[in-house]
């Protein structure tokens, strides 16, 4: 047995996943208290801001609120945990740019300072996905595992800034064909399939689904595609952003291109630590993964009862 | 040089158009893109090139060569900055950053679709979010994270309105709320510019 150490987090939520996709905020606290790790919230964090939209209009005002986002972490002396790719990018590119480049940290100071904030840069922002792998390791997660898949065939997306820039993040420069999160997804004893274009993006991030969402949902299709061909009956993402353009993004693909994707995709998206956590033998209820309500419009625009089906004929 | 050489082979000089957008790219630390050999690797591994008329080594041609239009077309917006051709520029050009770097240019020349700019103004400065989940409007959003066991509204800006002043008086700060403005105002002249245009051209 793995010995449990003392992690602690601050729960970087974001803006997709508490806003639009709580079951993924559920399924990530439920994974974290299962494995031992404290979550501390960040007390009035906001948008991390967005890498694709807000860099974009002012790399300064997007550097000086994600350090301020920071600073909340800091404050209570731990590192900022996201599980969302975007937010990632954002938090962990203005740290790395910042300890590289101290006229940034002075400039951003500068404005903190007004605020009463002081950026230190002492806190490495971090993904769940990071904390998993590295903090905890792979022999910590699989000394947790209770039940596994007999036959779970699935489709691993990683999403670009999980990945990339690869001298900004904690993979060792690999960015073409990582396998962390297919070895997380196989302890499962699902099977992680190879797919054409794995690591191809959704087509959600970079201001592009704003702009226009038709280009975004042929990202979607194309990878749609990819995955249906080689029989994943889901999905696995690490991006709330990613995982809304993979799960709406069905239906905006099912209907902006009915005319050339012959049936209309259908396949569950889920997200890793709903995953992990049912092999980890936690409440279904508290991975998101059960409806308790009447509410229309609202995800999981998929069905996920499919995965639930299998989830019933194989974990015992 | 022969006739037929100087007849078929045009030599084309582009020359910067604007000076003023050349000072610009240089102070947006552009001037890195001088190591770019047009090689087209960055064109040939977008996923977004794939499928529309975007072509990074193009841009960042027209960038090199402080040609406007790419502040103009809508090109650049196209870039899903998936890092691509970031990783495997092979003369390290930080490609997609430079992409950023463009945007910010046009932003500022009032060069901004209508959804980015109501995302930036309306909706993150306003609220602290991208994607906010208060007021009566979106109670559903509520509702669902309390079906999951979570509070109405996480304990973000959502939950401290004083976060939310802090934002904006950072925002104020930095020159974000003075951008939007300036650019707003330089894309109300130009649409104001293209229908007189317009309405000359029509007479």
């Amino acid at each position: 047995m793995i010995e449990k150490k003392n992690w602690r987090y601050g729960m970087f939520l974001g803006c997709v996943a508490p806003n639009r996709y709580p079951m993924i905020e559920a399924s990530i606290r439920a994974v974290f208290e299962h494995l031992g790790a404290e979550l501390l919230e960040l007390e009035g964090a906001s948008c991390c801001p967005a890498p694709g939209v807000f860099r974009a209009f002012h790399i300064p005002s997007w550097l000086v609120i994600a350090a301020r986002n920071i600073t909340i972490a800091e404050q209570i002396g731990v590192s900022p945990l996201t599980g969302c790719n975007g937010c990632y990018g954002t938090l962990r590119d203005a740290w790395v740019e910042m300890e590289h480049e101290p006229s940034l940290k002075k400039m951003v100071n500068e404005h903190l300072a007004k605020v009463g904030r002081v950026y230190k840069g002492n806190r490495e922002p971090k993904h769940i996905v990071q904390a998993l792998y590295l903090d905890m390791g792979m022999d910590y997660l699989r000394d947790h595992i209770k039940y596994t898949f007999k036959d779970l065939k699935v489709a691993v997306h990683y999403g670009c800034h999980i990945i990339k820039p690869s001298d900004k993040r904690p993979w060792g420069g690999q960015y073409e064909c990582p396998t962390f999160l297919d070895e997380m997804v196989e302890l499962t004893g699902a099977k992680s399939l190879d797919y054409k274009d794995k690591f191809l993006c959704c087509g959600a991030g970079g201001a592009v689904r704003t702009a226009v969402k038709e280009i975004s949902a042929d990202f979607s299709r194309e990878k749609l595609e990819n995955i249906r061909n080689a029989g994943a009956d889901i999905i696995i993402d690490v991006c709330p952003f990613c995982h809304l353009q993979l799960d709406l993004g069905q239906l905006e693909a099912n209907g902006i291109y009915k005319d050339i994707i012959g049936e209309p995709y259908k396949i569950p998206v889920i997200y890793l630590t709903q995953l992990l956590g049912l092999a980890f033998g936690i409440d279904p209820n508290q991975l998101g993964l059960v409806k308790n309500h009447q509410l229309a419009g609202v995800p999981p625009f998929i069905s996920i009862e499919p995965f639930l089906n299998i989830v019933k004929e194989q974990l015992d | 040089m022969s006739e037929n050489v100087k007849k078929y082979i045009k030599r084309q000089v582009i020359k910067p158009i604007n000076s003023k957008i050349s000072e610009k790219f240089v102070d947006a630390g552009l001037e890195k893109i001088r190591a770019c050999i047009n090689c087209g690797t960055c064109t040939g591994g977008c996923p977004s090139g794939r499928r529309t008329a975007y072509r990074t080594r193009s841009a960042i041609r027209k960038a090199l060569t402080g040609d406007t239009s790419v502040l103009e077309d809508i090109d650049i917006w196209l870039c899903s900055t998936c890092y691509y051709c970031y990783e495997r520029c092979p003369r390290d050009i930080p490609v997609t950053d430079m992409i950023i770097k463009l945007r910010n240019i046009a932003v500022e020349e009032g060069y901004i679709l209508d959804a980015h700019f109501g995302l930036a103004n309306n909706v993150f400065f306003i609220t602290g979010h991208g994607v906010p989940a208060n007021g009566e409007e979106n109670k559903k959003w509520q509702d669902l994270r309390e079906s999951y066991g979570l509070p109405p509204l996480p304990p973000t800006v959502h939950c401290h309105p004083e976060a939310v002043e802090e934002v904006q008086s950072l925002l104020k700060s930095v020159g974000f709320t003075e951008l939007m403005e300036n650019t707003k105002k330089l894309k109300e002249e130009r649409a104001k510019k293209e229908q007189a245009e317009k309405e000359e051209s029509t007479k």
